[in-house]
């Protein structure tokens, strides 16, 4: 199977052609749309089983797709330990979320299909790239679809929050695409492989610039404090699939971006950015968690969930090292999960009562006993409780940034998880627990066997994936290996002069030991204590 | 030898699943109750077993690592899936099994007909898993699901009765508050971790590894860090000052839990931990007195608010506060297994107590019922004169109130007069030490007086209750009674395995069989004290005996006030009350610390949060950009027939603009 990646990308295109010929039937398209991304998750599942677990970049497919003089442009696709997972998340989720439209949306099913399965290609076609070009095309294919997804299916505000999410996103892309088209022309004629870029040596000025464009445009989409405030108004907008996907992959874009692409790219910027964004970031966390704790919409609330959790992943990520950075992709699969999943929960109390006020609910716990414990099970998934998934990826984050020289970040960004425990909990109080006294909950419906069915898979990772982790580690950590020494071993080369020291970046160059993990030179972090 | 270690997990585990999955279509009390009891009472046999096995093994052997599997593994940080049997883990496998079956056959009756009979059984299971893997974790990230698990299950148990919104605060604030101890616990974790580490290579967290390594701990400096970072983690779990006003609250779930939970096991997981990692807190002497002197503080900071309750559970609560901060106490002046000593006849007396009041609210509720009454059926006003009604309950209450008020002859004697003596003895604290005794001394009394209070309040004396309700109390079913009876006899025998030193030798040397079962545990700690101090001050038994009897003449004074009081002169409490009215409302209002603590972080941490919504989100980050928007909007006057609003019209205008950057790049 020379195509998988390519089959698995392209299969729910296959799916849009076979929707836009088929006659409008709302059942039959739904089953297709979900028959058509359950071939995608299968057909997924054999990538987990093949990958070998090393650093190289796999199914890897390089075709010249344009060449006009010398500029060239490949459709060059692979993964490697890092994106496989958020490929699998990818199609794992899409089915999910198509499911739980199934009764949600009742209009323009076929176009709304349509939306989420090119939405699919695109967010595919993002992980897989291997030519930035390539990489900006999905990019933007992306925004398409979310957009009309909000636009036209979104809340009484559809309009205001597709339009921001639209310039806030587009912003960023087209710095972005000024980047790119700047790094491509200083490497020289050539395609557009992002391993030739990681090797041009720009200097730390320029690379400065350069982070920036990139930094801006995925800080966005992550999103991070300060540019956040298009998501708690996209995600209270979008329908419940579009929420799940949004939150679920479409931030991972931001996340995977930085470590793809602008740190590999940029080393030297990377490390004088570090403070910053790992400042960016705990603020983002200790923020995100106040505003969430004062909101009375449950989707907002969750919206503001969502932005304290990235902010931890961009916290282990730039802490550059081992355990950061695993954690902050194992945290980009949990979030995945436990916010796909709160998403999906709030659908299924928004379709029985249409209302998201927490105030409009209490007690729901006793007429709806089955939903009570799944909504439990994520929410404590969610705080990153000892034994579900959350807490894995939150615990390596935490140490991996203790460990390198965020340390001080660190012991704020700790305090998250109390302020986590605090808006979750106070959320679910209210809520599921207290008198059941309005008379319009006295009469909802416990979970269907179709919503358990969507939640069950999810549950079941959630307690998975905080039990056995290993599998998963296993398979990013020589990725995450070689992208470390890809980035500090460029930076020691740059900072080899003396004259550096005073600006030198707050990361300390790592010299990697026999077993390819870092070890911080003592002398440098001797003094550091007390 | 060890390798069967993990079925004492496993059992509750199963029978949390069973309970949890199925109960709902069980429905029959019996096999519920039955199969809740019986996975317990498999750990508790497992645990026999391996504690046999353990005292086979020559004493410095008596350290096993028992691995299951790798839990988290990257770069150099590893997280096996392993338990440590040793001789500290396996008493607290006996206490926790030995107890919790107890309780656990008690839940079968005093739950008998509530809704939720199933999920109180699966949450009381899941709550055993959790205590056995804080127990047996072989390393700091085992122990820490443990010791976030407990807290989910007390946050589930506290809010059994969701319904109440009461319940369902007390449930979340306990949680919260056991989440700022978890912070403190993880920044130690964090930062002893990455200091081994860093320093002298040794990447770990596993106990047996950190012992060895001990000695490359320097004294002071980062180690104070590190363990008072821990303490704030034991300050939420083991609810001492700052962080104990979860724990009365914890009241609002039902008895057994407070019994379980709140009394025997997880309140004690503080001071396990820092029995678990003695070798650790002892080279920090400064860490060693703050406990020291919280543990005192609480100890009596908590027996003054435990005087003025009217609800017995509140009392009880109080007092478990209170005694945890006895065993604080020890741990701060390094007496640890003394510490652990009165963690176990505590375990007993306090279980005792709480299920014997569970026992009356039970029957009082019962009784109230009939006649439609809504007086409050944990309210010792409405009390009086159940001696005569539930005799064995009585009698069981009245042997537990001894012993914790310690009458010399009964199990709580003799672990709280060893941590008065090592309190005056030990060599860590210097002239803090006359403090820190007077303080256990004072609380000792005070002990003693509410606790007598309480049962010549609940048992002695008038029926307060309406007479119509009366002949509606009756004793409990043996199913309730067992339990308190063989939790009565362990509280009346249960010291003599820990003899003082003093009185051992006086029975022609018995020694202290406690003390040396966990002598391996502490011995580093031992050796270092001994090491440090120069002035090997030797105490002479006469003093030790002095002491001894100026203890026992408090808590005897203690009962005296509380018979005066209660008994014989019964307008006396009213009278103090109105003498002193202030002080009163103080300690009845528990010294308003929840209401201090509401206004300090509670509500401004609303405000603030409401203040970077409204105000920086809505207004300066969005301000901006709508800013942004209507200059550009005023500038777009001139572009607006570009602005057709079809999207595919931007989408060709992007990619024109596109190919024309590419372009100029390309042929300039």
């Amino acid at each position: 199977m020379d195509y998988i990646l390519s089959l698995i990308t392209f299969i729910p295109l296959a799916g849009v052609l076979l929707l836009l010929v088929m006659p409008r039937n709302d059942t039959m398209q739904r089953y297709v749309a979900l028959g058509v991304s359950l071939v995608a998750f299968i057909a997924s599942i054999s990538l987990i089983c093949t990958f070998q677990t090393n650093a190289n970049y796999q199914f890897v497919e390089n075709i010249q797709w344009i060449k006009a003089g010398s500029f060239q442009m490949n459709y060059h696709i692979g993964i490697d330990g890092i994106s496989l997972w958020l490929v699998i998340l990818t199609t794992f989720m899409m089915p999910i979320a198509i499911l739980s439209t199934f009764t949600a949306v009742e209009e323009k099913v076929k176009e709304y299909m349509i939306c989420l399965l090119l939405l699919e290609v695109g967010m595919l076609g993002a992980f897989v790239s291997l030519d930035l070009f390539l990489f900006y095309i999905f990019w933007e294919l992306m925004l398409i679809p979310m957009y009309f997804i909000i636009g036209i299916w979104g809340g009484k505000n559809r309009i205001y929050a597709a339009v921001k999410f639209f310039i806030f996103t587009m912003v960023g892309s087209l710095l972005m695409l000024i980047a790119i088209m700047y790094v491509y022309f200083k490497a020289g004629a050539g395609d557009f492989d992002i391993t030739r870029f990681f090797n041009i040596g720009l200097d730390p000025a320029t690379q400065t610039w350069l982070f920036l464009a990139f930094a801006l445009a995925f800080a966005i989409k992550v999103p991070m404090f300060p540019f956040h405030t298009w998501l708690p108004d996209a995600h209270t907008e979008a329908p419940t699939a579009g929420s799940v996907i949004l939150a679920a992959v479409l931030l991972k874009m931001g996340t995977y971006g930085f470590v793809r692409f602008a740190m590999p790219l940029f080393p030297d910027a990377t490390a004088k950015f570090t403070p910053l964004i790992a400042t960016l970031a705990v603020i983002g966390i200790i923020y995100a968690a106040l505003v969430a704790m004062v909101q009375e919409d449950v989707k907002k609330l969750v919206a503001y969930s969502s932005v304290a959790h990235l902010g931890f992943v961009m916290l282990g990520v730039f802490a550059l090292n081992q355990q950061g950075i695993a954690g902050g992709m194992l945290q980009m699969l949990n979030h995945g999960i436990s916010t796909g999943a709160l998403f999906l929960i709030v659908g299924f109390i928004y379709e029985r009562r249409h209302t998201r006020l927490i105030s409009d609910f209490g007690g729901l716990s006793k007429q709806m006993p089955i939903f009570a414990t799944v909504f439990m099970i994520v929410t404590l998934s969610s705080i990153g409780l000892p034994g579900t998934n959350g807490f894995v990826g939150e615990f390596l984050i935490l140490i991996g940034a203790f460990e390198s020289e965020l340390r001080w970040w660190t012991v704020i960004a700790s305090s998250g998880v109390i302020l986590s425990a605090v808006y979750m909990l106070w959320m679910f109080q209210r809520v599921m627990f207290g008198e059941l006294s309005n008379p319009k909950n006295q009469v909802l419906k416990d979970l269907n066997a179709r919503e358990i069915v969507i939640m069950a898979p999810l549950i079941f990772l959630i307690f998975f994936m905080g039990v056995y982790p290993t599998p998963f580690i296993d398979k990013m950590n020589p990725a995450i290996e070689k992208l470390i020494t890809q980035t500090k071993q460029k930076q020691v080369a740059h900072l080899a002069g003396p004259n550096q020291a005073p600006t030198a970046p707050a990361i300390v160059p790592a010299v990697p030991d026999m077993s390819g993990h870092p070890v911080l030179p003592s002398g440098n972090t001797a003094g550091d204590q007390k | 030898m060890f390798d069967n270690v993990w079925l004492i997990p496993l059992f509750p585990l199963l029978g949390f699943l069973i309970n949890g999955l199925f109960g709902k279509k069980i429905k029959n009390e019996t096999v519920i109750g039955g199969i809740g009891a019986f996975a317990v009472f498999c750990s508790f046999v497992v645990s026999v077993m391996t504690f046999l096995k353990l005292t086979g093994q020559p004493a410095d052997a008596r350290s096993i690592d028992v691995v299951i599997f790798t839990w988290i593994k990257s770069g150099n940080f590893v997280a096996d899936a392993a338990f440590l049997i040793d001789p500290l883990s396996c008493i607290m496998l006996l206490v926790v099994t030995g107890v919790g079956f107890l309780i656990h056959i008690y839940s079968i009756g005093y739950m008998h007909g509530e809704e939720g009979f199933y999920r109180f059984f699966a949450y009381l299971n899941l709550f055993m898993f959790s205590m056995l893997l804080l127990v047996m974790g072989s390393n700091l990230l085992i122990m820490f699901i443990g010791w976030e698990g407990v807290g989910l299950c007390s946050y589930l148990l506290i809010g059994y009765y969701f319904h109440k919104k009461s319940a369902g605060d007390a449930g979340k604030k306990a949680f919260v508050m056991n989440r700022v101890g978890d912070f403190g616990f993880l920044l130690g974790l964090f930062t002893l971790y990455w200091y081994l580490g860093s320093q002298h290579g040794i990447w770990t967290i596993q106990f047996t590894e950190l012992a060895k390594h001990a000695e490359l701990l320097p004294v002071g400096g980062v180690v104070t860090l590190i363990t008072l970072c821990f303490f704030v983690g034991a300050t939420g779990k083991s609810a001492q000052i700052p962080l104990y006003t979860w724990l009365p609250d914890a009241m609002e779930g039902p008895t057994p839990v407070s019994a379980l939970i709140h009394a025997a096991t997880m309140v004690t997981a503080g001071v396990y931990m820092i029995g678990r990692m003695n070798f650790i807190f002892i080279k920090a002497p400064e860490t060693m007195m703050v406990i020291a002197v919280i543990g005192g503080c609480t100890a009596l900071f908590a027996a003054t608010i435990g005087t003025a309750q009217n609800d017995i559970k509140r009392v009880l609560a109080y007092s478990t506060v209170s005694q945890l901060g006895y065993m604080f106490l020890a741990m701060g002046v390094g007496a640890f297994a003394a510490g652990i000593f009165h963690l176990m006849t505590h375990a007993f007396f306090k279980a005792c107590l709480f299920l014997g009041s569970g026992a009356v609210i039970h029957s009082m509720h019962h009784a109230l019922h009939k006649i439609h009454s809504h007086d409050d059926a944990q309210d010792m006003r409405n009390m009086g004169g159940l001696k005569s009604k539930m005799p064995l309950t009585y009698l069981t209450f009245l042997v537990a109130t001894i012993a914790i008020a310690g009458i010399p002859g009964f199990a709580g004697f003799f672990s709280k007069d060893e941590i008065l003596w090592q309190a005056f003895a030990n060599p860590l604290h210097g002239n803090l030490n006359y403090l820190l005794w007077l303080f256990g001394a004072v609380a000792a009394g005070l002990t003693a007086f509410y606790m007598f209070r309480l049962v010549f309040m609940t048992f002695w004396g008038e029926f307060r209750i309406n007479p119509k309700a009366k002949e509606h109390l009756h004793e409990s079913p043996m199913v309730i009674v067992f339990p308190l009876i063989v939790l009565a006899f362990l509280s009346a025998v249960g010291g003599y395995i820990g003899l003082p030193k003093v009185i051992g030798e006086l029975f022609g040397g018995i020694p202290n069989y406690f003390e040396h079962w966990l002598a391996p545990v502490f011995a580093f700690s031992e050796e270092y004290v001994k090491a440090g101090s120069h002035a090997t001050a030797h105490h002479s038994a006469v003093l030790e005996w002095g002491l001894m009897g100026v203890s026992v003449a408090i808590a005897v004074f203690g009962i005296g006030v509380a018979f005066t009081m209660y008994v014989k002169n019964t307008e006396l409490p009213a009278r103090f009350t109105s003498t002193f009215p202030a002080l009163h409302r103080a300690v009845f209002n528990k010294w308003y610390v929840d209401e201090l603590y509401d206004f300090i972080f509670v509500n401004p941490c609303k405000a603030f949060g409401n203040f970077l919504w409204k105000g920086f989100d809505v207004l300066i980050v969005d301000g901006c950009v709508n800013g942004v928007a209507s200059v550009v909007k005023g500038w777009s006057g001139a572009f607006r027939y570009t602005e057709t609003g079809y999207v595919h019209n931007y989408a060709f205008v992007m990619a024109a603009s596109t190919i024309a950057i590419l372009g100029y790049y390309i042929f300039r």
